[in-house]
C-alpha cells in the first residue's frame, strides 16, 4: 500500500484541525509525564524503604536458635515409633546461642563461590548504667571493615567515623535514641553491666542512625573482640555468621543447604523480610493504576478530538472513497493520525517526565530518620519509560480506532447526494 | 461495450418500500457523450451511483469495460473507481487542505502506477488544458466555484479513465460557468474520443450531447 501518500493525508488533516490535534498531544503528554514521574518517585521510594532493611539484612544468617532438642528419647523408643507421643514442659539443654566450631564453617563459607562475602557477629544482652537506673540494651559486636563493605554500616553511623570501632580499643558507637536517652556525647565514657554481672567502661566514638526509631533506641556496636572480651568468651564466640550472596535469590536454597550441612539454624532475607516485599509491590501496582488510569482518560480525549475530525471532514472522505481510496485506506489514514498524536504526545511526555523527574530528584527532603537522604528518592530505570511509551501508543491506537472504523464505513452516496 | 447495466432494480425500504428503479438496462458505448435527463426524483443519480460502483445496494448486473461489477468487494470496487471513472460532481469539488495540484494529483497517488514526478507533470498538462494552470499552487479553498469544478475535471481526468460520470456538474454554476464546463466536456469527447455520462435536468445541456437518455418514474424512456 502507499503509505507515504497515506501519511500526506494524515497530515493534511490533523494539520486543518491543528488546535484539536495539539490539545489531544498535549492529553497524552501530561500522562506519560505524570506516569513517569509518579512512576520514578514511587519506585525511588521504593528502593529506599527496602534498602533501608534489604540493605542491611544478610542474605543467609546461621544461627542457634535456643530451643528444645527434638530428638527426645521417647522418640527414639522403637517400641513406641508407632504412636502419636505428646512430649510437654521439657526445657532447652545445654546448647548455647554460640555457634560451635565457627572458624571451619566460615572458612568452608568463604570457598564457596555464591558467597560474596561474610561478616561474623555475636549479640550480647546489657544494661547501660545511667546514673541510678538501668537502660537494657544490646550489644552487637562486628566485624568492623565485612559489615561496612558488606551492609553499608558506614551509611548509618551519622556522627563520628565507624573506623574508630576497630582502631580504638573499647569502643562503642551508640544508637542515636540510646545515646539521647543517656545524655551520652562523642568522647564520653558509658558504662555496662553485662548478664554475668561484669562492668565495664566503653568509649563514645559514634552514633548511628538506621531509620527505624525503636533499634536506635536499644541497638550498640562495638567490635566483635570488644564483645567477647565483654562477656568473657574466646576469640571464636560467633552467635550469628551473616552471609550475603552474589544472586539473592538463591538465598531460600542455599539457606536450606546450610542448615543442613553446619547443623545450625539458617533464616533467608525473604523469609525474614516477606512483607517489605508485599509492601513494594502493592506501592508499584497504586502507581501503575494511577498511570494507567491518566493514560485511558487521555484516550478518550483523542477519541473524541478524531470523532470530531471525522464528523467535520465527512465531505472529504467521501471525495477520496468517490476518488479511488478504499475503506481500508480512510481507516489507515486516521490510525495514522491517532498513533501520530501518541509517538508525539508520548515522547514529549517521557521528555518532561525526565526533567519532573529530576525536579522532584532536587527538591530537599531531611528527616531524621533517613539520614542517608537529602533529597526525594527518585528511580530513573529505561523500564518505566519503555512502559509509558508502549502505554502511549497501545492507547492512542485503541482510541484511534474505533473513529477510523467508523470513518472508514462512512457511505459516500450518502454524503454526496445528501446535500 | 464500455458500461453496460442489465436489469437493475432498487428499491428504498424507509419506511415502507418505494421502488426508485424498475428494471433499468441501459448499454454505454465507448466514446459517446451521453446526458441523462429526468425530472427530480425520477431515479437518475440513484442510477448514476450505482453505475458508478458507489452504491452496491441493488439487484441486476453491472458490467464496465467486460468485468462484472456485481457482488466485488468494497476494495475492489474503490480500485475500479480510481482506474477506470473519473468523478464530478455538484457540490463536491475539491479537499481544502490540499493545493489545486495535489487535489489532481491525489487519485494518481493512490493508483502508483507512474512516478511522482511524471504524475506532477501530467496533472499539470491537464490544468494547462483547463486553462488553470496558473492557480496550481493555490489552495483549492481560495478558487471560485467554476474554478474549482475545473479542477475536479482535471482530477477526474488524472488517471486516463474509461469514462467520466458526472452528478449535475454545472447545477451549482452561473450560465458562463455552465458553458466553460459544457466546453470542455464537448472538447474531451470531440478531440480525445473520452466517454461520458452526465447527470443534467438542463434541457439546454443534454440536447447538444450525442445522446440523450431520459428517465422517468425510475425508468428508461
Amino acid at each position: 500500500m502507499n503509505y507515504p501518500l497515506i501519511w500526506n493525508i494524515a497530515q493534511s488533516l490533523s494539520l486543518a484541525r491543528w488546535k484539536q490535534t495539539l490539545v489531544a498531544a498535549v492529553g497524552v503528554m501530561f500522562s506519560i509525564t505524570m506516569f513517569i514521574a509518579l512512576l520514578g518517585f514511587m519506585n525511588g521510594l521504593n528502593d529506599l524503604l527496602d534498602s533501608l532493611v534489604l540493605n542491611r539484612t544478610p542474605h543467609v544468617r546461621l544461627f542457634n536458635e535456643i530451643k528444645a532438642n527434638e530428638n527426645q528419647p521417647i522418640l527414639l523408643d522403637n517400641r513406641y515409633k508407632k504412636y502419636h507421643n505428646f512430649i510437654r514442659s521439657i526445657k532447652p539443654n545445654g546448647k548455647n546461642a554460640q555457634i560451635a566450631n565457627s572458624a571451619a564453617i566460615i572458612n568452608t563459607l568463604k570457598k564457596d563461590k555464591r558467597v560474596l562475602g561474610i561478616s561474623p557477629k555475636m549479640i550480647a544482652q546489657v544494661f547501660f548504667n545511667v546514673g541510678e537506673t538501668d537502660v537494657t540494651g544490646v550489644v552487637n559486636g562486628i566485624d568492623v571493615e565485612a559489615e561496612a563493605r558488606l551492609f553499608s554500616f558506614g551509611d548509618y553511623v551519622t556522627a563520628g567515623s565507624y573506623m574508630d570501632l576497630k582502631n580504638i580499643p573499647n569502643s562503642i558507637i551508640l544508637g542515636k535514641g540510646l545515646a539521647d536517652k543517656m545524655l551520652a556525647n562523642i568522647g564520653d565514657v558509658v558504662q555496662i553491666t553485662t548478664a554475668k554481672g561484669d562492668r565495664f567502661p566503653l568509649k563514645v566514638v559514634g552514633y548511628f542512625q538506621s531509620g527505624l526509631g525503636e533499634i536506635d533506641k536499644v541497638q550498640s556496636y562495638t567490635s566483635l573482640k570488644t564483645a567477647q572480651k565483654l562477656i568473657g568468651q574466646s576469640n571464636a564466640y560467633v552467635t550469628d555468621i551473616q552471609i550475603k550472596l552474589y544472586d539473592l535469590n538463591m538465598a531460600p536454597t542455599v539457606s536450606k543447604e546450610y542448615a543442613q550441612i553446619f547443623g545450625t539454624d539458617a533464616e533467608d532475607i525473604q523469609t525474614a523480610n516477606a512483607q517489605f516485599e508485599t509492601g513494594s509491590s502493592l506501592r508499584s501496582l497504586i502507581s501503575y493504576a494511577v498511570g494507567i488510569t491518566l493514560l485511558i482518560v487521555a484516550g478518550f480525549g483523542i477519541y473524541n478530538i478524531l470523532n470530531m475530525l471525522i464528523y467535520e471532514k465527512m465531505d472529504t472522505i467521501a471525495i477520496l472513497k468517490a476518488t479511488g481510496f478504499a475503506g481500508s485506506d480512510v481507516k489507515k489514514i486516521f490510525i495514522t493520525i491517532a498513533i501520530s498524536i501518541g509517538i508525539l504526545g508520548g515522547c514529549t511526555g517521557l521528555f518532561f517526565g525526565f526533567l519532573l523527574s529530576l525536579l522532584i530528584d532536587n527538591v530537599p527532603f531531611k528527616t531524621a530518620a533517613l539520614p542517608t537522604i537529602s533529597t526525594y528518592p527518585v528511580n530513573y530505570d529505561l523500564k518505566y519509560y519503555l512502559i509509558g511509551i508502549t502505554f502511549s501508543l497501545i492507547t492512542t491506537y485503541l482510541a484511534g480506532l474505533f473513529p477510523a472504523r467508523k470513518a472508514s464505513k462512512i457511505d459516500p452516496v450518502d454524503i454526496i447526494r445528501g446535500k | 461495450m464500455l458500461l453496460e447495466a442489465k436489469h437493475i432494480n432498487k428499491s428504498f425500504h424507509d419506511p415502507v418500500t418505494v421502488p426508485i428503479l424498475k428494471d433499468v438496462s441501459i448499454e454505454i458505448p465507448k466514446g459517446q457523450f451521453t446526458s441523462i435527463v429526468g425530472k427530480s426524483g425520477c431515479g437518475k443519480s440513484t442510477l448514476l451511483y450505482i453505475l458508478s460502483t458507489m452504491d452496491t445496494d441493488y439487484e441486476g448486473e453491472l458490467w464496465i469495460d467486460g468485468e462484472r461489477l456485481t457482488g466485488k468487494t468494497e476494495a475492489e470496487l474503490a480500485r475500479v473507481r480510481n482506474e477506470k471513472i473519473g468523478f464530478v460532481f455538484q457540490f463536491h469539488y475539491l479537499l481544502n487542505e490540499f493545493s489545486v495540484l495535489q487535489n489532481v494529483m491525489l487519485p494518481g497517488l493512490k493508483l502508483g502506477k507512474i512516478s511522482h514526478q511524471e504524475l506532477e507533470h501530467r496533472a499539470f498538462e491537464h490544468l494547462r488544458k483547463l486553462g488553470m494552470d496558473s492557480k496550481a499552487l493555490k489552495k483549492a479553498n481560495q478558487l471560485s466555484g467554476g474554478e474549482k469544478q475545473r479542477v475536479a475535471i482535471a482530477r477526474a481526468l488524472i488517471n486516463d479513465p474509461l469514462i467520466i460520470m458526472g452528478d449535475e456538474p454545472t447545477g451549482n454554476l452561473d450560465k458562463k460557468n455552465t458553458e466553460v464546463v459544457f466546453d470542455i466536456f464537448r472538447q474531451l469527447s470531440e478531440e480525445y474520443k473520452q466517454s461520458l455520462l452526465i447527470v443534467t435536468h438542463d434541457p439546454n445541456f443534454a440536447e447538444r450531447t450525442q445522446r440523450i437518455i431520459e428517465m422517468e418514474d425510475g425508468r428508461v424512456i
